[in-house]
């Protein structure tokens, strides 16, 4: 039996009257590909912004480490637990300037060798390292996220919805990066995606989130066994409640 | 000048009030309420100040410069409502410029210790930093607004709320005190300053008066570095809570 990446233990947010997630508990597994689906809304987003505290729970705990998430230091936590967002937001510079962020946040730097590896590793080839980062295609700008986070050395990768905005071919290819680090190197990733297909393709396990309840997890082949109504639903197309 | 002559600039206010009704602007209110303030404002400054100099005690200095104070940072306040304990940022920031340009002015013997002295330079350097102070929280709000996902990416990566927000501090601090460093750039070719051309009509010499322009230009220029740099660093922390995220407020 592998040993949880996450536990989440009756988690539940809110924001005003607004009941955003609603008791979620369940674990995720080390080593894993864990895609999070459900409609528009169903709190996917905001449970990754609760898991490296980007935002704060209401109530009930995270463990991760074998420790509640409250007990780090924020910047520790969002070091160890990396997030990639579908916008690919990139600060004002080159390819280079955004790889070695990470390292200047820690007063250090990203010698140029490491970076061109960093990029060779997310299928991008070195002569892109000095490239303005806003020149770059969707797709690319993509992959430059996804190794800008690597440069932290995350235990868990979250992706949200990464290859939402992409076309096909730039979509198959950020799911193949991502499937090859996961099985290069074991690496626990949460994978929220609107395409069933896609989750189908890549998870391991599942979570179907629909208005803020996690009406399934498990296995991803077994997904369409599902009794929920509300899953049963959303897999054949509807928005769910 | 006599209150009846006083009382002919009004001519000045009929001629935008004219044009204004003529060209159906919609600010004849506007004109008539700023000029009523205006005069009201200004003579009870006037006959106040009259009466501190006449009693010539440095409390009734201090407490004028208090006022001073106490009235730029109400203005001032409205602008940065979404940070917590503006006002005594504000306050703070305004003290330190006033304590530290007195200091200087008073220490080196520059000016004398006099309300004659001490009030209108306090008001200058204050109402700067006013100006300044809204400029600058303006602009920092503005900043976190439009390059919220910028703060967050780098908090993301486990950068401290210092380190998310520095750009945008930079650039709220620059765009603060470029109209004040640009001013200076012109001044005397496009623009006589006020309180120099006051000087030289009240029968000064134009050197001594330029003298004094110019020690209050750089009074200025330093006190709108102090004011923006001193309140960026004392507002940033405010626009993040405890477990270092962007606060709500300001999403």
């Amino acid at each position: 039996m592998k040993q949880p990446a996450l536990s989440f233990i009756d988690v539940s947010f809110s924001k005003g009257d607004l009941h955003i997630i609603k008791n979620i508990s369940g674990e995720i597994t080390a080593g894993n590909i864990t895609a999070f689906i459900g409609p528009s809304g169903a709190g996917k987003s905001t449970l990754f912004r609760l898991i490296n505290q980007l935002t704060t729970k209401t109530t009930g705990e995270i463990i991760f480490n074998s420790q509640s998430i409250d007990t780090f230091n924020p910047m520790t936590l969002r070091k160890k637990v990396g997030v990639v967002l579908q916008e690919a937001v990139m600060i004002p510079g080159t390819v280079y300037d955004n790889l070695r962020l990470p390292r200047q946040l820690e007063g250090r730097d990203l010698p140029l060798t490491e970076a061109k590896d960093f990029l060779r590793k997310v299928g991008l080839e070195e002569k892109f390292l000095h490239t303005k980062a806003k020149e770059l295609s969707g797709g690319q700008k993509q992959k430059v996220s996804i190794a800008r986070t690597l440069v932290n050395e995350p235990e868990i990768l979250l992706m949200d919805e990464i290859t939402s905005s992409l076309d096909q071919v730039s979509a198959q290819a950020i799911e193949s990066l991502i499937t090859s680090f996961n099985h290069d190197e074991r690496q626990t990733i949460l994978w929220i995606t609107h395409n069933i297909d896609q989750a189908k393709r890549l998870s391991d396990e599942t979570w179907v989130l629909i208005d803020g309840e996690c009406l399934y997890q498990g296995p991803t082949a077994d997904l369409y066994n599902a009794t929920d109504k509300h899953v049963r639903d959303f897999l054949e197309g509807g928005d769910g409640p | 000048m006599t209150y009846f002559t006083l009382s002919l600039t009004l001519l000045f206010v009929l001629i935008p009030l004219i044009l204004a009704h003529v060209l159906k602007l919609n600010i004849e209110k506007d004109i008539i309420i700023a000029t009523s303030r205006s005069i009201v404002q200004l003579l009870l400054v006037g006959y106040l100040l009259q009466f501190i100099f006449d009693q010539n005690d440095p409390l009734f200095m201090i407490l004028m410069v208090g006022l001073i104070i106490f009235a730029a940072t109400h203005n001032a306040r409205k602008k940065g409502v979404n940070i917590k304990g503006i006002t005594w940022k504000l306050i703070l920031t305004y003290t330190t410029i006033e304590i530290l340009t007195q200091s200087i002015l008073i220490g080196l013997n520059i000016t004398p210790a006099t309300p004659q002295y001490v009030i209108p330079i306090s008001g200058m350097v204050v109402g700067n930093a006013m100006v300044l102070s809204i400029l600058f929280l303006n602009r920092l709000t503005d900043e976190v607004e439009d390059k919220q996902s910028q703060i967050e990416l780098i908090l993301s990566l486990g950068g401290s709320p210092k380190q998310a927000i520095h750009r945008q501090l930079i650039t709220s601090i620059k765009a603060s005190t470029v109209p004040t460093i640009e001013t200076q750039k012109t001044m005397g070719l496009v623009q006589l300053p006020g309180m120099m051309s006051g000087q030289i009509i009240a029968g000064a010499d134009p050197i001594q008066a330029v003298q004094f322009q110019l020690l209050i230009l750089f009074i200025l220029l330093t006190t709108a570095i102090i004011t923006s740099v001193m309140l960026g660093y004392l507002s940033y922390p405010a626009l993040f809570t405890e477990k270092m995220q962007l606060n709500d407020n300001l999403k």
